[in-house]
């Protein structure tokens, strides 16, 4: 496999597998870097990549699974990329307006949900896969993965809610 | 009518039972203007779901070819290629030809030196006979000075006949 074959076999999903880094890591370098791993491990074995059936789905399984080590790998080096300053009731004007932004929320209300049902709003809200990849690529069933994403999906919307109704916190 | 369906597709949502179709219905109806107010908490989250799918992963990967790494090798091998033709020389010592030349030429070597000795006693002995002829010739200066000796005697000779 030339290198221009490689290329245009990963392109499309280069950037899924970014995202999901990116919202499992948080860090935005972090998730350049576990994207930039995950693609060079699959260069790095492209002779084999002609026997997985779906290259896509095996690559979004390996970011989860490398994101997950490197979060545990993290939190026993007892470095947390957790923020945890969002309660800071004195912060500056710039982060007040930031607080403000909508958008903010949610990511971090999708950032406080367990790793499983992050994953699986990625998987199918941002990314919109559908349940059968879905569960092939976290080996679930689909029912675990609906029951999941409910109530991800319900949290969410509960936060939403009392955020909209009261305001910032 | 709209608000009623979407009111629906939204319980469903929430008990995550929609398909992708009815999904990006939702989407579609909550990243545009006219949400109905009630259901105005929905829109940051839909909104979010369409802004997060245009992040891109822009950063490059350095993809090295494989020809890189031969290259590497080959040096590698000159470099040992090279080593291994100044060492096994060393060590496998002189060839049986060899020898046989370096003996070939101490021969050669030892019989120049004896023919030139053989020269150099003759030419002590020439010396030798060369003294004796330095002899001879003192000898024969001595002569040479008692016969000036002599015509001088003889000198005298002739002035006492003249005088007569």
């Amino acid at each position: 496999m030339k290198q221009a074959d490689f290329v245009s076999l990963v392109m499309p999903f280069k950037d899924k597998v970014f995202r999901l880094a990116k919202r499992l890591l948080v860090s935005h370098e972090e998730a350049e870097d576990a994207t930039q791993e995950i693609l060079l491990k699959l260069w790095r074995n492209k002779e084999k990549i002609g026997d997985y059936k779906n290259v896509e789905a095996f690559s979004m399984t390996m970011t989860k699974n490398f994101c997950l080590d490197r979060l545990k790998s993290k939190q026993a080096q007892n470095l947390k990329i957790v923020h945890s300053n969002y309660t800071d009731n004195s912060s500056s004007l710039q982060k007040q307006v930031e607080a403000r932004d909508s958008m903010d929320w949610v990511s971090r209300i999708i950032e406080d949900l367990p790793e499983q049902q992050k994953i699986i709003v990625q998987l199918r809200d941002i990314e919109q896969y559908d349940f059968a990849e879905i569960a092939k690529m976290l080996d679930m069933n689909e029912t675990a993965i609906r029951v999941n994403l409910s109530r991800a999906r319900k949290t969410i919307r509960e936060k939403l809610t009392n955020t909209h109704r009261y305001g910032i916190k | 009518m709209v608000l009623n369906s979407i009111e629906k597709l939204i319980e469903k949502y929430d008990n995550a039972e929609t398909s992708l179709a009815e999904e990006a219905q939702l989407r579609a109806y909550f990243t545009s203007d006219n949400v109905a107010p009630h259901l105005e908490h929905y829109k940051p989250m839909f909104v979010y779901f369409a802004q997060s799918q245009n992040e891109q992963y822009t950063k490059d990967v350095p993809l090295k070819p494989k020809r890189t790494i031969l290259y590497q090798w080959i040096s590698v091998a000159a470099v040992a290629v090279l080593m291994l033709g100044i060492i096994v020389p060393n060590i496998l010592g002189p060839s049986q030809e060899e020898i046989e030349q370096r003996a070939l030429a101490m021969e050669t070597y030892n019989k120049t030196m004896e023919a030139l000795s053989l020269v150099s006693l003759g030419m002590n002995e020439g010396k030798q006979q060369l003294n004796t002829l330095a002899m001879v010739s003192d000898n024969f200066n001595q002569g040479i000075e008692e016969a000036s000796r002599l015509s001088e005697f003889s000198k005298t000779t002739n002035k006492i006949f003249k005088n007569k």
